[in-house]
C-alpha cells in the first residue's frame, strides 16, 4: 500500500491525501473479508446457540483478556510512534515500532500456546462448527497480525535509513490505520469467542 | 509505430513498465488471448450439441469444457477487459492526469493477476467439472482441483480489488484543473461505480474462496449439513459477489456507448446527470438482490418477494440509460463509423437481454425458466450482447488512440454485421429451447429439441467468422493501417487532444478544463 503517488493537478491532496484514500478503501476491503466470517458466526450461533455457548467455555478467557490487553498496547505504541515522527523524533520511532513488534510477536506467542492446547485436547478446525470458526476468525486474524509485522519491519528498516521526518511520515501513518483495524477487529473477536459462555 | 509510449521495446520496458498505457495494453493482450481461448471452447460445445446422443466428445469432456468456458470468460475475460484494459489506459487520459494514483501497485496489480492465472490453469490441468459456480456440497467433494482453483481466483480476486482501488483514488485525486465532478466524461463514472463494486463486493467471494478451501483441507463444516452447515449459505456468499460483478461488467460497457453516442451523433449527450447517478444506482442496488440467484434453492416466500421487487428496481437505471441514448440519437447528425455500429448494436442486443431480465425475475415465471436455456441465453444477451459489444465498440473507437493507427473500416462494418447476425442466430434459438424447457449444463438431451440446436450451432459459426475477422482487422492494421490523426472522431473528451498514440507523460501540458466535454453541435470538436 505504501506505492509511490503521482499526485498533480488541483484536486490533489498530494501524496499522503491519496495514500490515505487508498488505506481507508483497502481497509473497507478487509471489513467486507471479515465480514464473511462475521455472518458465518451470525447464522450459525442463532442456528444452535447450546454449541457455542459449550464451545466458548473451552477457550481460556485469561489468556484471551491478556491478548486484548498486548494488542491495544501495540495499538497505543503504533499511536505514541506516528506522534513522535510528526515532531520529527526519529529515535523515539524506531523505540515505539520495535516496541510493536515485540507485542505483535508477543500476541502470535500466546495465540500460538492457546492453539497447541487446543490441539492437544483434539480440538481442531472440523471438530465442530464452533471451533472451526474459532480458527477461521482468529486464523485470518493472526495472518493480518503477521502482515502488519512485515510492514512495521520495514518501516522500522526505513526509519533506520532516515527516510522518514516531521515532513514525510505517509507509510507510517497508514500502516497505523491499518495496524488499528488489525486490533478493531479483535475486539470484536474477543467477546464473540470468549465471553459468551 | 516506434512514437509515442510505445516508443521503447523489450521485454523490461513491457514488464517493469509504470506507465497505466502499457499496463493497460498488457491486460488487454491477456484478456484478448482468455476471450479467444473461451470461445474456442464455446465452439466446441455447440458442436456436441448438434446431435442429442453421444458425440465426439465424452459427456465428462463436456463438463469439463462448458467449466472452462464459463470459468475463463467470466474470471479471466469480461470482469477485467474493459476496467483493468481500456479502464487503465483511458482514466487517466480522459480525466488530464500523467498516470494513475499509485503506478507501482498497478504494475502489482497486474502481476497478481498473471500469477492468478498461472495457478488458475494449473488447477484446470486435472479437469474441473463444477460449472463455474462451484456450488457445494459438489465443490467440496470433487476429485478436481478445487482448493488450488480457488487460490488462484483468490489471487485474480486480489488483483481486481487493487485495481478498483487506484482508480478510485485517482479519479478522486488527479483529476485536471477544472475537472468538476460534472464535467466528468461518462466513461469514467461508469468506471468509478465498476470501482466502488470491484473493491467492496470481491473481498466476500475472497473468504468464500478461503473457506471453500478450508472445507476441502479441515472439513470446517460451513457448507455440510452432517456437520450442522449450510451449503445455501455458499449460494449467498458466491452471489453476494457474483451478482454486484455483472455490473462490473456492464457497466464499463455503459460508459463507452455513453462516450461514442454523442460523438457519432453529432449531439450533446441527453440527461448527462441522469446517466451518471443512475451508474451509482446501479451499483448500489446491485449489492441488494443476490437473491435472486436462489428463488428455488429454498428461501422464504417473504425473502423471495423482497428479492423479486429490488430486482425489478435495477431495471429503473438500466432504463434510464437505455432511454437517454436513444434521446441523443434523436433528430442527431448520425453518422455509422464502426464504433457508432458497434454501440447501436449494444443498444439493440441490450434491450432484448435486459428485457428478458424481468422475466426471470418475476418468481412465477423464474421457476418455469430456471437453469434453462431461456437463462443462457438472456445472460449472453446481456455479457456478450451488451459488454462484448461494448468492449468491441471501445476497442473500434481507441484503436486509433491506442496503437496511433487506423482500422480498415470496410472490414470492420462487415465483421460486425457477420457476427450479429450469427449472434441472434444462436442465442434466439436458446430462448425458445429454454422456453420449451431445455435444461442448460445438459450434454444429452431428447430428440424434440435437436432443430433448434443445430440452427443454433451453425449461427456460432457466423458469430466465430465475424470475430475472426475483427481480429484479423485488428492485427493486420497494427502495421498496414492508415496513420492515425490526434482526433479522427472530432471528440471532446481530453485523450483526443495529445497525440496518438499519446506521449510517456500523456499531455505535453496538463489540459485545464473549462466546459463539459459534450458539447457536440454547438461547438465544433478539435480537429
Amino acid at each position: 500500500m505504501t506505492g509511490e503517488s503521482s499526485a498533480h493537478g488541483e484536486n490533489a491532496g498530494g501524496a499522503g491525501g491519496s495514500a490515505r484514500l487508498g488505506i481507508w478503501l483497502f481497509l473497507a476491503t478487509e471489513l467486507l473479508l471479515f465480514g464473511g466470517l462475521f455472518t458465518a458466526y451470525t447464522v450459525f450461533r442463532l442456528k444452535d446457540p447450546g454449541l457455542f455457548h459449550a464451545g466458548s467455555l473451552r477457550l481460556d478467557r485469561m489468556l484471551g483478556a491478556a491478548n486484548t490487553v498486548v494488542l491495544i498496547t501495540s495499538s497505543l505504541t503504533v499511536a505514541l510512534g506516528l506522534d513522535a515522527i510528526r515532531q520529527g523524533k526519529e529515535r523515539a520511532l524506531k523505540i515505539c515500532l520495535s516496541l510493536t513488534l515485540l507485542l505483535a510477536a508477543a500476541f502470535l506467542g500466546i495465540k500460538a500456546f492457546e492453539y497447541a492446547e487446543h490441539f492437544a485436547h483434539r480440538e481442531f478446525p472440523g471438530t465442530d462448527l464452533f471451533f472451526s470458526l474459532y480458527f477461521m476468525m482468529t486464523g485470518l486474524h493472526a495472518i493480518h497480525i503477521l502482515a502488519g509485522m512485515v510492514l512495521f519491519a520495514g518501516i522500522l528498516w526505513g526509519a533506520s535509513a532516515r527516510k522518514f521526518s516531521a515532513d514525510y511520515h505517509t507509510p507510517v501513518e497508514i500502516s497505523g490505520l491499518y495496524w488499528h483495524f488489525v486490533d478493531v477487529v479483535w475486539i470484536y473477536l474477543f467477546p464473540l469467542l470468549y465471553l459468551i459462555g | 509505430m516506434a512514437d509515442g509510449y510505445l516508443e521503447k521495446r523489450g521485454f523490461r520496458a513491457w514488464a517493469f513498465t509504470l506507465d497505466h498505457k502499457r499496463v493497460g495494453v498488457m491486460y488487454l493482450w491477456t484478456t484478448l488471448t482468455f476471450f479467444l481461448v473461451g470461445g474456442l471452447f464455446a465452439e466446441l460445445l455447440r458442436l456436441k450439441l448438434m446431435t442429442p446422443g453421444p458425440g465426439f466428445i465424452s459427456d465428462k469432456t463436456y463438463n469439463v469444457f462448458f467449466t472452462l468456458h464459463g470459468a475463463l470468460m467470466i474470471f479471466l475475460f469480461i470482469i477485467p477487459a474493459i476496467p483493468s484494459a481500456l479502464g487503465n489506459f483511458f482514466i487517466p487520459l480522459m480525466i488530464g492526469a500523467r498516470d494513475v494514483a499509485f503506478p507501482r501497485l498497478n504494475l502489482a496489480s497486474y502481476w497478481i493477476f498473471l500469477a492468478g492465472i498461472a495457478v488458475v490453469l494449473g488447477s484446470l490441468a486435472g479437469p474441473m467439472d463444477t460449472g463455474w459456480t462451484f456450488y457445494t456440497p459438489y465443490s467440496a467433494k470433487t476429485g478436481a482441483a478445487v482448493t488450488t482453483l480457488s487460490f488462484g481466483l483468490f489471487l485474480v480476486g486480489m488483483s481486481s480489488i487493487l485495481t478498483g482501488l487506484n482508480f478510485i483514488v485517482t479519479i478522486h485525486t488527479l483529476r485536471a484543473p477544472g475537472m468538476s465532478w460534472t464535467r466528468l466524461p461518462l466513461f469514467i463514472w461508469g468506471m468509478y461505480a465498476t470501482s466502488i463494486i470491484q473493491v467492496l463486493a470481491t473481498p466476500v467471494i475472497g473468504i468464500t474462496f478461503i473457506l471453500l478451501a478450508a472445507e476441502r483441507l479441515f472439513g470446517i463444516g460451513f457448507f455440510d449439513p452432517a456437520k450442522g452447515g449450510d451449503p445455501i449459505l455458499f449460494q449467498h456468499f458466491f452471489w453476494f459477489y457474483s451478482h454486484p460483478v455483472v455490473y462490473v461488467m456492464i457497466l464499463p460497457a455503459m460508459g463507452i456507448i455513453s462516450e461514442i453516442i454523442p460523438v457519432f451523433a453529432r449531439k450533446p449527450i441527453f440527461g448527462y446527470k441522469a446517466i451518471a447517478y443512475s451508474s451509482m444506482a446501479i451499483a448500489l442496488a446491485g449489492f441488494l438482490v443476490w437473491g435472486h440467484h436462489m428463488f428455488v434453492s429454498g428461501m422464504s416466500g417473504v425473502a423471495a418477494f423482497i428479492f423479486s421487487l429490488l430486482t425489478f428496481s435495477v431495471a429503473v437505471p438500466t432504463g434510464v440509460k437505455v432511454f437517454n441514448w436513444i434521446a441523443t440519437l434523436y433528430r442527431g447528425s448520425i453518422t455509422f463509423e464502426s464504433p457508432m455500429l458497434y454501440a447501436l448494436t449494444f443498444i439493440f442486443l441490450f434491450i432484448i437481454g435486459g428485457l428478458t431480465g424481468p422475466f426471470l425475475g418475476s418468481l412465477g415465471t423464474n421457476v418455469q425458466l430456471h437453469d434453462t436455456y431461456f437463462v443462457v441465453a438472456h445472460f449472453h444477451y446481456t455479457m456478450m450482447g451488451g459488454t462484448v459489444m461494448g468492449w468491441l465498440a471501445g476497442l473500434h473507437y481507441w484503436f486509433p488512440k491506442m496503437t496511433g493507427r487506423m482500422l480498415n473500416e470496410r472490414l470492420a462494418r462487415r465483421a460486425c454485421l457477420v457476427m450479429v447476425a450469427g449472434f441472434n442466430v444462436t442465442f434466439i434459438s436458446m430462448f425458445i429451447l429454454g422456453y420449451k424447457g431445455m435444461p442448460r449444463r445438459w450434454a444429452e438431451y431428447p430428440v424434440q429439441y435437436q432443430t433448434l440446436h443445430i440452427i443454433a450451432t451453425v449461427g456460432s459459426w457466423f458469430l466465430a467468422a465475424g470475430i475472426l475477422a475483427i481480429m484479423w482487422n485488428f492485427w493486420r492494421s497494427l502495421t498496414k493501417g492508415e496513420i492515425a490523426p490526434p482526433n479522427p472522431w472530432r471528440g471532446l473528451t481530453l485523450e483526443w487532444t495529445t497525440p496518438s498514440p499519446p506521449p510517456a507523460d500523456n499531455f505535453e501540458v496538463l489540459p485545464t478544463v473549462t466546459d463539459w466535454p459534450y458539447s457536440y453541435g454547438r461547438k465544433e470538436g478539435r480537429e
